[in-house]
């Protein structure tokens, strides 16, 4: 019988680059800023190390195919180290790998790493890829705001909100993330917008405007797990461990049968429920303490509200606009800045917002720190809405 | 045996018509004679329409109704044909479901190549229903009388026996090397000769010549023609044959110069379908066609006529336009302009033929599959149902003449598409199917959750390196 990862692997360590336009840095450099101060922060060497994983999404677009471009450029010697790829989950993945890999006993200390460079292309948005031979000849070839946008539509029509009061729904989502994001040094996009300025943007997919969107950016970040006794052999007290870690993706249901009605996405909403399920939560909207999901688009990251059931289903615009996820409401959401600031070097994403959580629950967050927070939810969505891929983890104190 | 004849029509015209006057104002600086012509409108082709696409759209609508099992041959005609080696006719059946044992043909060579295969099927009464259909997508020269004259269409014609609206009476021919214009091989652009000398030593005397022994063989009066379908882009051509050959003024048939222009190798067939909507039982309607000598085809209506109604006659077409003024999207759409699409547009388009060819039966005929289990109808069909995953085999189910609606939708600024935005979402079938698809010709104003659509032939992609583009079904509004 199951018994799931609550509480069996604690984080020793975590290090996060800069993100940004990183135009004098390459994937070997942000590894590398990442996997030091994590280092630093475990407190162990390099050579303690029995595992990694890393996790990048764009080959061609980024180091090449295979984990080998990682294991050179941190020059792991002789050690398992391998490469995953699951759209905007990938980052959380490198940390299921890393923290299963220590849960089942096989190694000691592992390392989670997931890195992307965005900023190599000559354009921005996210590199145009083919989708296999078979979509190619029958999917059309949209972006990625445009796969979100729908949920728009969708969402407007389910709940009978105008276009208006939706667009400025979203456009407060984005509002309050740059608020946050203008407290961190390590974010790409340090500056505080007015709701105006949101709202009046370029259309990029309708309704999204060009604030509706997370930047582009190149970043890493890494964790080092290992089990509380080691932990604790290696002198850590304050010991952060892995509440819950899920993953759910598409059958093909939503984009081929009729039941979905493109107001929330199913992924979520399943991999919420064993995640709760798995840390033992009951009422998200008061036991979380904070949140760092997916807000790809603004309209995703208000949809996630009612998928993760913090909002009730409906019930999300008048959250935001009650300033229910800011940094001083009920339960803050993006306190690092989230997508919208930092960016979404695709690999990095996932761990980058464990990272924030990590140093809230350590009361480590500086200008942003929450008082007393007791678990951080973070989440990913990969793909689309209706195909894609979501992952939720939450971290938080193991009790002494 | 009993008598052939045509059974069916119908025309495709592309939506975009291209207001005349703007283009003239657009080389006012430089030609300014061209304003003399700038009226009315000419349809052209979307960045996602060709020949063959029109080609598919008319032989759809003409068949209408059922009688695809009973189609035995096909031939499309056209002068801008895709693919000089690969057959355009066998695109065209494919993409319209028609039984794999349908004979198929590609004719061309000249503006009267439909006529000319209309003529043959009628005379040589082979088994099974026949399919003529006649598409062109006409180059023409930025600054040219032709970019004003061009227009683009399709016009497909079905034919066999019982129930015909229109039987043959006869038909004469004659061969000449007389050029008005020609196009070599490779070559973008028509060259023309003089329109004076056109009208006086090539239509007043090669299509009379043809007329005469055709109405001297079949023993008709030039009088008893009630309708005289004459294709010409020279003004006043029609009605001087008419004239010279005693056919009533009132016969000519309007050459659709100002609603839609010159369609090319379909024109004469276009008219034709213009004289069946407005004829009456036992009218004449001749039919003649120019370019390398003549076809002329004499045709009488039957009782049938009266009852008949075509999915998409000439003037529906004609009435579904949308009139445009940006001359540079006429130029985009047709080749003569390569604006900067910027990076993004610079993908590579290579189509995998093993890939295609497994999947022919979705991805050209569209068609998907039914669950043998829990009846779920899907698109595209893997091994395992979507909906109960089971791995029964599923049952071809054809998805393109079925009722769908919007179910979510976006209008894509970012990505690259020849003609911004790109309207993508997902498509709810009626029947319970539900694809993610390419949405066009969308009038935003009149375009959202649950308006109503209909699944059109389009090229999905253009490889511009091999030049083999990608054909799919993309979803259109019913307005």
């Amino acid at each position: 019988m199951a018994t799931g990862i609550k509480d069996k692997v604690v984080i020793l360590g975590m290090g996060c680059s800069k993100f940004g336009e990183r135009w004098n840095c390459g994937t070997e450099h942000l590894l590398a800023e990442a996997f030091q101060e994590a280092l630093q922060d475990a407190g162990i060497e390099k050579g303690q190390i029995g595992a990694a994983w890393f996790g990048s999404a764009l080959d061609r677009a980024n180091v090449g195919n295979s984990a080998i471009p990682m294991s050179t450029a941190l020059r792991l010697e002789g050690i398992p180290v391998t490469r995953v790829e699951n759209m905007c989950a990938t980052g959380t993945e490198a940390l299921r790998g890393a923290v299963y890999a220590v849960a089942a006993g096989a190694v000691d200390i592992a390392l989670a790493i997931g890195a992307e460079k965005l900023k190599d292309t000559g354009y921005g948005g996210l590199p145009v890829t083919t989708k296999g031979t078979l979509n190619d000849l029958i999917m059309p070839y949209s972006s990625a705001p445009a796969g979100f946008a729908q949920l728009a539509a969708g969402y407007r029509t389910r709940y009978g909100v105008s276009r208006e009061d939706l667009k400025r729904a979203i456009g407060r989502v984005s509002w309050k993330s740059h608020q946050n994001g203008a407290k961190n040094p390590k974010a790409h996009i340090q500056k505080e917008v007015d709701l105006d300025t949101i709202l009046n943007a370029p259309m990029i997919a309708d309704p999204l405007g060009l604030f509706d969107c997370c930047g582009v950016s190149d970043g890493c970040a890494c964790a080092i797990v290992t089990t509380p006794d080691i932990a604790r052999g290696l002198g850590k007290k304050d010991l952060v461990t892995i509440k819950a870690l899920q993953l759910s993706l598409s059958s093909g249901r939503d984009v081929g049968t009729a039941g979905w009605d493109g107001s929330y996405v199913r992924n979520t909403r399943i991999a919420a429920k064993k995640a709760y399920e798995e840390a033992g939560i009951k009422n998200p909207r008061k036991e979380l303490s904070m949140m760092e999901v997916h807000d790809c688009f603004s309209i995703t990251e208000l949809v996630t509200m009612e998928d993760l059931g913090v909002s009730a289903d409906g019930g999300a615009v008048k959250d935001v606009m009650d300033g229910f996820f800011d940094a001083d409401g009920g339960v803050p959401c993006q306190i690092d800045g989230g997508l919208k600031c930092f960016g979404h070097p695709i690999g990095a994403s996932g761990l980058r917002m464990a990272y924030e959580n990590y140093l809230q629950l350590l009361g480590r967050a500086d200008r942003r720190q929450l008082k007393n927070p007791t678990y951080g939810l973070s989440h990913n969505l990969g793909g689309v809405p209706y195909s894609g891929v979501a992952a939720i983890s939450i971290l938080g104190l193991l009790a002494h | 045996m009993s008598e052939i004849g045509i059974k069916s029509y119908a025309a495709f015209i592309p939506r975009l018509r291209m207001d005349r006057a703007s283009i003239a104002a657009a080389h006012a600086w430089s030609l300014p004679a061209l304003k003399a012509s700038g009226k009315g409108e000419r349809s052209f082709c979307n960045w996602d329409e060709d020949s063959i696409t029109m080609a598919v759209e008319a032989t759809r609508a003409c068949l209408a109704g059922g009688s695809k099992h009973r189609v035995g041959s096909l031939v499309f005609a056209s002068t801008t044909p895709p693919f000089a080696d690969l057959q355009n006719a066998s695109i065209v059946v494919n993409a319209c479901a028609l039984p794999a044992s349908t004979a198929t043909l590609d004719a061309g060579g000249s503006l009267r190549a439909g006529l000319s295969a209309l003529i043959r099927a009628l005379r040589t009464r082979e088994d099974g229903d026949a399919v003529i259909v006649a598409a062109d997508d006409r180059r023409s020269k930025p600054g040219s009388i032709q970019e004003m004259q061009y227009g683009g269409g399709a016009l497909a014609l079905h034919l066999g026996s019982g129930g015909i609206i229109a039987k043959l009476v006869g038909s004469a021919s004659s061969a000449s090397s007389f050029t008005d214009h020609f196009r070599a091989e490779g070559e973008k652009y028509d060259y023309y000769w003089e329109e004076r000398w056109v009208r006086d030593e090539g239509y007043l005397k090669i299509i009379p010549e043809s007329v005469e022994r055709l109405l001297k063989e079949a023993g008709v009066r030039a009088d008893s023609i009630d309708h005289f379908c004459m294709p010409a882009t020279i003004s006043g051509a029609a009605a001087a044959v008419a004239k010279r050959l005693k056919i009533k003024p009132e016969a000519v048939v309007d050459n659709l110069a100002s609603k839609c222009g010159d369609t090319g190798t379909p024109h004469a067939l276009m008219m034709l379908a213009v004289a069946l909507e407005k004829a009456t039982p036992a009218q004449k309607i001749l039919v003649v066609g120019f370019g390398g000598g003549c076809d002329a085809l004499l045709l009488e209506t039957t009782d049938a006529i009266r009852s008949y109604q075509s999915a998409s006659s000439v003037s529906a077409a004609l009435a579904r336009g949308v009139t445009d003024k940006n001359y540079t999207k006429l130029l985009s759409f047709g080749g003569e302009l390569d604006l900067d699409w910027g990076m993004r547009s610079e993908t590579d388009s290579k189509t995998a033929l093993t890939q295609l060819y497994r999947a022919q039966d979705q991805v050209v005929s569209f068609i998907g599959g039914r669950c043998g289990n829990c009846g779920a109808i899907q698109f595209p069909h893997l091994v395992a149902c979507v909906n109960c995953g089971s791995m029964e085999p599923l049952t071809p189910y054809p998805l393109a003449d079925e009722p769908a609606k919007v179910a979510t939708f976006t209008a894509d600024w970012l990505m690259y598409y020849p003609a911004p935005p790109l309207y993508v979402g997902l498509v709810q079938f009626d029947n319970g199917a539900r694809v993610l698809m390419e949405m066009v010709d969308v009038d935003p104003a009149k375009f959202d959750v649950g308006s109503a659509l209909r699944m059109v032939f389009r090229i999905k992609e253009k490889d511009g390196r091999r030049h083999f583009n990608r054909y799919f079904w993309k979803a259109a509004p019913i307005y």
